[in-house]
């Protein structure tokens, strides 16, 4: 446990927008892939997950979104909109950009000039201008990420779920991305609930870092990442970093024997 | 667009780098190879055929494959046999293209239905496999018998033979969306309906392509098929193929054959290009079995 105190955003105040409590979940097969889960998130809040290939990460967010039920256990969305970013960009080959970026907004029944208005905003905001009217194919692995963000950035949601969103891409790329996904969230607000198996990555992005161990998953360590809105790639190389990175990594080996 | 379009079949990997120059020369080059090494080969077919008319056969048999020029000025100059084989040709078509119509009617409605539920498609499908393990051949005297020697019996054939591959190609491309897809799908609250026509059809469209493609040269068969079988009514290609040989009218026959075979590959490649019109845009076709 970190004893340094979160710098942002005021906890406790802000809306809650996810709220597990002794979260547990069996599959059919016999198969417990997570065990006395607790978890809360808040508008502001990054929350960041890091665990063991196999640990029931994918499985956590599931519930989260409501993909998948709890066996046991109470998992709470209290989210007006979600936006759930996959490992792979999942965009519909047969539309351009600009039409993948509009399909969330068109399946919300979102009028047609709002849902125009918000993906030119999203396309903009994530560095796609340009590039509207191209097919995925055309697309390389970093800005087909960048068009699934946008198209979940389209609902303006109040929580975010992120499964290994960068985890097949370049590390330059990745951690570009990383920076436009900070200025974003410091934008907008959201809570956000990431997983990665980069340690790095995780103390990087969050306000908060979970440690989950293998088979079945639980948090064995929480981590509260003092960092504030204003990180730069910089912050990598510090002293601080190192050191909050060096516990998360031991936290994560813990876990994992 | 249409530069992109065609050079998708060629380079369909490099579409995205490939500069524009460099990629039209090299798919002129391949055009090339394309057309001449098929010309060789017919070259060599027709040295074929005429060494069996005129080395083979005596004299006295040369109507059973009389020589390509017999063919041309006996068949294809000459007026009045011309007009039948055209005429034939419409009715060959119309027919085939009708019953084509109502299969891919009767077929995407079966698809969907069974993309439904797995309840439907466990008690549908098996028709859809029956249908297709039928010797259609072996109904079409009974069609014959109930519907009458006309264009309905004829087109009732040409359903019957060209549905399956409508029915299973729809259902497999229904099906194809992957998971990931159908839970973003899921997850903003689609229904059934806009499932379907968002995201189920659209991914679907290579494959009902491929489906048409074959379907369509089963059309022609099934047309051809019925026309054989009911010798009365406007004569199609079938009828004048039956007539022809009767008659032991060699070059006529081979004209209409030839006429016959040439409707077949139009239709595929009608069907082929249709399909890269729709999809080539970002299916890549070239990796499809063709
Ligand atoms: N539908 C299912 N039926 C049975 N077992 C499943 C199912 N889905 C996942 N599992 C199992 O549950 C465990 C957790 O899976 P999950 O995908 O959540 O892991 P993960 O932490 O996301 O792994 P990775 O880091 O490799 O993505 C795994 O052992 C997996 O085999
Ligand atoms: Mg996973």
């Amino acid at each position: 446990m970190s004893a340094l105190a979160p710098s942002l955003p005021p906890t406790g105040t802000a809306a809650r927008v996810l709220h597990f409590r002794d979260v547990a979940k069996a599959f059919p097969d016999g198969t417990v892939a997570l065990e006395g889960v607790d978890l809360d998130i808040r508008r502001g809040e990054f929350v960041t997950v890091v665990g063991p290939s196999g640990c029931g990460k994918s499985t956590l967010l599931r519930i989260a979104s409501g993909l998948s039920p709890a066996t046991s256990g109470t998992a709470e969305m209290d989210a007006q909109r979600i936006g759930y970013v996959f490992q792979d960009a999942t965009l519909l080959p047969w539309r351009s950009v600009l039409r993948n970026v509009q399909l969330l907004a068109e399946l919300h029944g979102i009028s047609k000039t709002q849902t125009n208005q918000a993906a030119r905003d999203a396309i903009e905001l994530v560095g796609l201008e340009g590039h509207e009217k191209k097919l995925p194919r055309a697309l390389s692995g970093g800005m087909k990420m960048r068009a699934s963000l946008a198209r979940s950035l389209t609902l303006d949601p109040d929580l975010f779920l992120f499964d290994e969103p960068f985890g097949a891409l370049d590390e330059i790329t990745r951690e570009r991305l990383n920076d436009e996904l900070i200025r974003l969230f410091h934008a907008k607000g959201f809570g956000a609930l990431f997983i990665t198996h980069s340690v790095s990555e995780a103390v990087y992005m969050s306000t908060r870092v979970l440690v989950m161990s293998g088979r079945p998953g639980h948090i064995v360590d929480t981590f509260d990442i003092p960092f504030g809105p204003d990180r730069t790639p910089e912050l990598r190389f510090t002293p601080e970093f190192a050191e909050l990175a060096g516990k998360v990594s031991s936290a994560l080996r813990s876990g994992h024997s | 667009m249409t530069t992109t379009v065609q050079s998708a079949g060629t380079t369909p990997g490099e579409m995205a780098t490939a500069a524009p120059a460099p990629a039209r020369r090299r798919k002129r080059r391949g055009t090339l190879v394309d057309v001449a090494a098929p010309l060789a080969i017919l070259a060599v077919l027709i040295g074929i055929w005429y060494a069996i008319t005129y080395l083979v056969l005596e004299p006295g048999k040369r109507f059973l494959m009389p020589p390509p020029q017999d063919v041309i000025t006996e068949a294809f100059l000459d007026g009045a046999a011309m007009e039948r084989i055209t005429a034939a040709l419409a009715q060959t078509i119309t027919v085939s293209f009708t019953g084509l119509a109502i299969a891919i009617v009767i077929g995407m409605a079966w698809a969907v239905v069974m993309s439904q539920a797995r309840s439907a498609e466990r008690s549908l499908f098996p028709y859809a496999v029956a249908l297709q393990c039928i010797p259609i051949l072996a109904l079409v005297p009974l069609i014959g018998f109930w519907f009458g020697y006309g264009f309905p019996a004829r087109t009732i054939v040409c359903v019957l033979i060209a549905l399956f591959p409508i029915v299973s190609n729809t259902l497999f491309g229904l099906q194809s969306v992957d998971r990931g897809m159908h839970e973003l799908f899921t997850l903003h609250g689609a229904g059934r309906l806009t499932r379907l026509f968002k995201l189920q059809f659209p991914a679907a469209m290579p494959a009902i392509f491929a489906g048409l493609r074959i379907s369509a040269g089963l059309s022609v068969v099934g047309a051809i098929v019925g026309d054989v079988f009911f010798k009365q009514g406007t004569p199609g290609l079938g009828i004048l193929l039956d007539n022809f040989r009767a008659r032991l009218q060699g070059p006529e026959l081979f004209a209409t054959i030839l006429v016959a075979a040439a409707l077949g590959i139009a239709v595929f490649l009608l069907f082929g290009w249709l399909g890269r019109l729709a999809v080539g845009r970002w299916y890549d076709q070239s990796r499809d079995p063709a």
